[in-house]
């Protein structure tokens, strides 16, 4: 066995020096395995339709929301019809009640708890984003814009952040500064001994 | 023992060779009785029966059935958000647009075919800590962790063949299930160490874990790590998403404070703890320490309720982002104490007690990123309790 390591190292070592004269020579020999292209050219190119199949977020500026628009009146009834099984008959907490989702719905002051819309959300448009990408839970991504509007409008409305009249389209929903917004910070801890 | 010899003279023998060699002998003695032979997929011992358990949403894994490190990817935690998708592999496609020269989808073969790496790394619930009770185990109280060996494509890979735009800040990560999650991510994180992974412990990722490709980003929160990954964005601001703004988030004094990304180091002793029983004398006590914030230095261990602290030894090798096994030999004298780790990480960061907490952020700091040491109460006669904490 041992003669058959000695063997195989001096080969290994002919080997390399040989490898290390090819470099010199024939550098073309060993590029391939050594260079990291700047593209492998794998994947195919994603067409404008196959975008905005699946571009469905919003930002907190407005960018993805679609053309439509909905009003606090139309949005209580989709709310009773829709969403009223899970989050209650008005989306506000029930004293001794334990519903099947979150409550959505309070006094923008009531500090924390319940964490609603009101008292926890600091952007309307997520409200947007998220009704119409998985609500309701046993129909996910079943409502249009439209009715995605009128929700959005009856939370607001709800929640005493606009009122009863307001027409919730692209150009007003970024629009709404919600009242938890002034709440929140982003976390600056970078690690190290102080506890934060 | 009568019992067994009876049960083997009178139990059937499959084996035409065994039936030879039975007669007479213990149904219990594995040396005189021929084994079952290889089969196609292994199970466990049936004298072993490591279990999650499963709330409606979640399934904690088993921490204190683990003598190491890596996770057995069927006990890994659980934590979804309309339940786990069925997603044919074929049909899987990857899309990336955005702030980028050249949008475009991939296969699963297509990211397959990029240059491979593998990373273990624990990930983690950011909601993962439950007290209340004596009557809690590991798994009770942090289940919400788990590690594996990840393999897949670096997303600096995919950044680079797509062209992403240098001035893109942050990237949405959006998944395929029914609850379409999404979460902003730092686009810094995506050029450092971010990937997308197919693969878990070896095979293909489960799909609980997110079949058949999901995000992984070492450190950072559980849900961030986005699973059935189906679309990522880059852009130059974040989306504000559900995830990121009403969850995810907790009260610090008067403030609520968002992306906190990186987990905490922390650590809990998985043996001895509830409902395990010790008997004086030595004793190995062990446990798992982690990082989102890069290595594990040291761990020390208190075996007289936090007084005094001993280093413990750790578990070579220790890796970036992971658990961290522990051991520290104690000698107990049977008398009532605690016992507690605390971790350290290589930013210099300890891990605080929950006091230590309360007074950075106030009492009604919710349950996330909160990871205090923990502390097993060792009794007189042998029973281990959990100590929990009251802070409100």
């Amino acid at each position: 066995m041992k003669t058959i390591f000695i063997l195989a190292g001096f080969a290994l070592i002919a080997l390399m020096a040989f490898t290390n004269g090819a470099v010199r020579h024939h550098a073309a020999l060993v590029s391939d395995t050594t260079n990291v292209p700047a593209k492998f050219g794998f994947g195919s190119p994603a067409t404008s339709q196959d975008i905005a199949k699946w571009d469905i977020a919003i930002r907190p500026d407005g960018k993805g929301l679609p053309p439509g628009q909905g009003d606090a009146a139309k949005g209580k009834a989709i709310y009773v019809l829709k969403c009223s099984a899970c989050h209650g008959a008005t989306g506000a907490d029930v004293a001794g009640v334990k519903l099947p989702a979150p409550p959505l719905v309070s006094d923008t002051s009531a500090k924390n708890k319940p964490k609603t819309i009101g008292n926890y959300w600091p952007y309307a448009t997520t409200l947007f984003d998220y009704m119409r990408r998985t609500m309701p839970y046993n129909l996910p991504g079943s409502l249009t814009d439209n009715e995605v509007y009128s929700l959005t409008a009856y939370l607001l409305n709800a929640n005493k952040i606009i009122s009863a009249d307001v027409i919730l389209d692209a150009k007003t929903l970024p629009g709404i500064i919600m009242p938890a917004k002034k709440l929140f910070i982003v976390d600056d801890r970078k690690g190290g001994p102080e506890v934060k | 023992m009568l019992g067994g010899t009876l049960a083997a003279a009178i139990l059937p023998v499959t084996s035409s060779f065994a039936k030879y060699i039975q007669v007479g002998v213990p149904a219990d003695d594995p040396t005189k009785r021929i084994g079952l032979g290889p089969s196609k997929l292994g199970t466990r011992s049936p004298f072993e029966s490591p279990l999650r358990k499963p709330s409606d949403i979640s399934s904690r894994s088993p921490l204190q059935d683990f003598y190491s490190t890596i996770t057995p990817a069927d006990l890994h935690f659980e934590r979804h958000h309309a339940g786990i998708p069925n997603i044919d592999p074929k049909q899987y496609e990857l899309l990336i647009h955005g702030m980028v020269e050249r949008p475009m989808k991939f296969s699963l073969a297509d990211l397959k075919r990029f240059p491979s790496v593998t990373k273990t790394c624990f990930i983690e619930c950011a909601g993962n800590f439950r007290t209340g009770k004596e009557e809690m185990t590991p798994q009770d109280i942090l289940g919400l962790t788990s590690q594996s060996e990840w393999t897949g494509v670096m997303l600096s890979t995919i950044f680079r063949e797509v062209g992403a735009d240098s001035k893109a800040t942050w990237f949405l990560a959006e998944g395929g299930d029914a609850s379409v999650m999404t979460r902003s991510i730092p686009a810094h994180k995506g050029w450092e160490d971010a990937m997308i992974v197919y693969a878990q412990n070896g095979e293909a990722i489960r799909p609980a874990q997110g079949y058949p490709a999901r995000l992984l980003l070492p450190g950072y929160e559980g849900n961030m790590n986005v699973k059935w990954l189906r679309r990522l964005e880059l852009s130059d601001q974040p989306w504000m998403t559900r995830e990121e703004t009403s969850k995810y988030t907790y009260p610090v004094k008067d403030k609520i404070r968002m992306f906190s990304f990186e987990m905490d180091a922390r650590s809990i002793i998985t043996f001895p703890s509830f409902p395990q029983k010790v008997e004086r004398g030595w004793i190995e006590i062990r446990g798992i320490a982690w990082t989102g914030r890069g290595k594990i230095v040291k761990v020390e261990v208190s075996t007289d309720a936090g007084k005094t602290w001993n280093e413990a030894r750790l578990q070579e090798p220790v890796l970036d982002k992971a658990h961290t096994y522990f051991r520290h030999l104690w000698q107990w004298n049977g008398d009532d104490t605690e016992i507690l780790s605390r971790a350290i990480d290589e930013t210099g960061y300890i891990q605080p007690t929950l006091r230590q907490l309360v007074d950075a952020r106030g009492t009604d700091m919710g349950g996330y990123h909160m990871n205090p040491i923990t502390s097993w109460q060792i009794k007189r006669n042998g029973s281990v309790l959990f100590k929990p904490e009251n802070f409100k």
